[in-house]
């Protein structure tokens, strides 16, 4: 089994204040509908920020 | 007939003589004076970093494309510019040396009636002892900022996943390579690039992958950091770059100016003055970027350079070169035409024109050692100037002397950036973010410099399509094929 991001974090090191995912955060990075959701949503602000920028 | 000469075919160079060629047409003639035979990709450097591309499919032959767009290309790179000709002739010209195949440096001088500086960054690895000198890439360590070098880095990769495999650990340390770097995006994209290979590998376990870098704050990315708008918060970049480091096991060296490279060891500068080492088994360090190092000549032969040039080599615009302290820069100081101020018919465009200061705030350590990110300009606002150039000076050729010059300040440009996080089509990602504006306006928007509605980040597979698709987009465009005018820069 994948060891959870938050065991990276070693107390009171450098990472320690910083947030790590959960395993259902890290599914959906590779979902592929949610995703494709993604997807088309990132597209869109981006083209809005390229018309903006233009 | 007027003559428009482009100096550097890269992003900026290229997409500024493409532009010119299309609105000038037959009726002028554009030249292009860049020293490769090939264009690159290079964002997607970093894919053949990692063995996941060929150089082959970063890069393509420049001669075609010029040839289809009616533009007189010249393999070769400029050493000088006379913008006020000689005692015998008022033409300005530049002197080129050719390194095309069989007229290797042979010189040319070319006339021009309108000039762009498109010459992008000299990596200068000499700057720091054991990177590299003045001819390049040191022994020591890799680079991903040419396709040559990139190929070279995944040769060296390759070989440190066979220690792997044989039980052999490996320390791999990636990122800056001195306290006055720029381009730490592309040091971020590689570092998580081998992470991923590295588990694709089935090695990660094998292997301590370590990040360092002249970033006051992890997330600088050399544009101050920025803050993007997630469930609801304005969040930093540093929260999600440390969580990313985090998540993929990837520890961090920051506010750090690596002063010597030896074999398997860095040495280096802490913002708070102390010095540290670093032991490596493969490093991948981003060099300082300079001017490609161009000279000025008066009409009577006398050096201009300084009139011309900054310090650094960039060429000086319509930029305020006199802010002074952190305290008294305004997004104002930004340039908007990128005409140099002593010469109307030159301009400078990409990375090769001269910032007014840094975006980042400046740091330097108690023994005076500047360490602190020189700011990036990526490949869009390097397109969007290189277009807006061409339109000014296609306006002066067509409309007469006088017309208005087009803006693209950075300053009131957004980017879009999407660092490459691992490739795969079902199992990459990357951070697709935008930046609005590139430079922060704290008078425009209080607290942040930005807009936070048009400044996100989010990492995930649709990154890495988007990411994709544009390495594809944009070499479509380069080659100039059917509706490349559409593809926005
Ligand atoms: C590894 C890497 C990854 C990157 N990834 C991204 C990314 O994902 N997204 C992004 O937006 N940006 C990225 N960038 C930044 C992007 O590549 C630059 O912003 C962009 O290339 C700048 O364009 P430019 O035309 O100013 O310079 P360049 O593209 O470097 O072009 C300069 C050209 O001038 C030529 N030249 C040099 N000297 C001379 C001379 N004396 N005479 C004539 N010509 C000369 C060079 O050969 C070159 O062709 C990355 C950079 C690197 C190094």
């Amino acid at each position: 089994m994948e060891k959870k991001a938050e065991h990276n974090i070693k107390a009171y090191g450098k990472n320690f204040t910083t947030m790590t995912p959960g395993k259902f955060a890290i599914k959906l990075r590779t979902c592929k509908i949610w995703q494709f959701i993604r997807f088309i949503v990132i597209n869109i602000k981006m083209l809005i920020v390229v018309r903006k920028s233009h | 007939m007027a003559r428009l000469v482009v100096l550097g075919g890269g992003v900026s160079g290229h997409t500024a003589a493409t532009f010119a060629a299309k609105w000038l047409g037959s009726a002028h003639e554009v030249v292009v004076v860049t020293p490769n035979s090939k264009w690159n990709w290079i964002p997607s450097n970093i894919w053949v970093g990692v063995g996941e591309m060929s150089k082959e499919e970063v890069t393509f032959d420049l001669a075609p494309v010029y040839a289809k767009a009616g533009i007189n290309y010249k393999q070769a790179k400029a050493v000088s510019i006379n913008p006020e000709g000689v005692e015998s002739s008022d033409k300005p010209f530049v002197t080129i040396e050719y390194t095309l195949a069989g007229r290797e440096g042979e010189v040319e001088n070319v006339e021009y009636d309108y000039l762009i500086n498109a010459t992008g960054p000299k990596l200068n690895f000499g700057a720091t002892e054991g990177l590299g000198d003045a001819n390049g890439l040191g022994e020591f360590t890799v680079s991903v900022c040419t396709a040559d070098h990139a190929v070279h880095a995944n040769e060296e990769f390759q070989k440190c996943i066979q220690k792997m495999k044989q039980g052999e650990r490996q320390k791999f340390l990636i990122g800056t390579g001195h306290g006055m770097c720029t381009c730490q995006g592309a040091a971020f994209e590689y570092i998580f690039n081998i992470e991923h290979e590295l588990k694709k590998a089935g090695v990660r376990d094998m292997a301590d992958i370590k990040w360092i870098s002249n970033e006051s704050f992890l997330g600088d990315f050399g544009v101050g950091g920025l803050h993007m708008k997630s469930m609801g918060f304005a969040v930093s970049s540093k929260i999600f770059a440390e969580s990313l480091f985090t998540e993929r096991d990837v520890d961090w060296i920051i506010g750090a100016h690596v002063n010597k490279v030896e074999k398997g060891k860095v040495h280096y500068e802490l913002l708070d003055g102390s010095m540290g080492e670093e032991e490596f088994d493969f490093s991948m360090l981003i060099p300082p970027f300079a001017g490609v190092g161009l000279k000025a000549y008066g009409k009577d032969g006398s050096d201009i350079t300084d009139t011309v040039f900054a310090p650094n080599g960039f060429m000086k615009v319509d930029a305020n070169y006199s802010a002074g302290s952190y305290e008294n820069w305004s997004a104002s100081d930004w340039p908007k035409t990128y005409q140099n101020p002593t010469y109307s018919n030159m301009f400078a465009c990409g990375i090769a024109f001269a910032p007014p200061h840094p975006i980042s705030k400046p740091m330097s350590s108690p023994n005076g050692t500047p360490i602190s990110p020189t700011p990036p300009r990526t490949g869009m606002p390097s397109g969007i100037i290189g277009k807006a150039v061409a339109h000014s000076i296609c306006d002066r050729i067509l409309k007469g002397e006088n017309a208005p010059l087009h803006e693209a300040s950075m300053a009131h440009m957004g980017a879009a950036c999407v660092a490459s996080a691992g490739k795969g089509i079902f199992d990459g990602t990357a951070a697709a973010m935008t930046i609005y504006p590139v430079v922060p306006d704290f008078e425009k928007y209080p607290g942040t410099g930005r807009d936070t509605d048009y400044t996100f980040g989010e990492i995930g597979l649709a990154g890495h399509w988007i990411k994709h698709i544009l390495h594809h987009l944009f070499i479509w465009k380069a080659k100039l094929k059917a509706g490349w005018t559409m593809i926005p820069e």
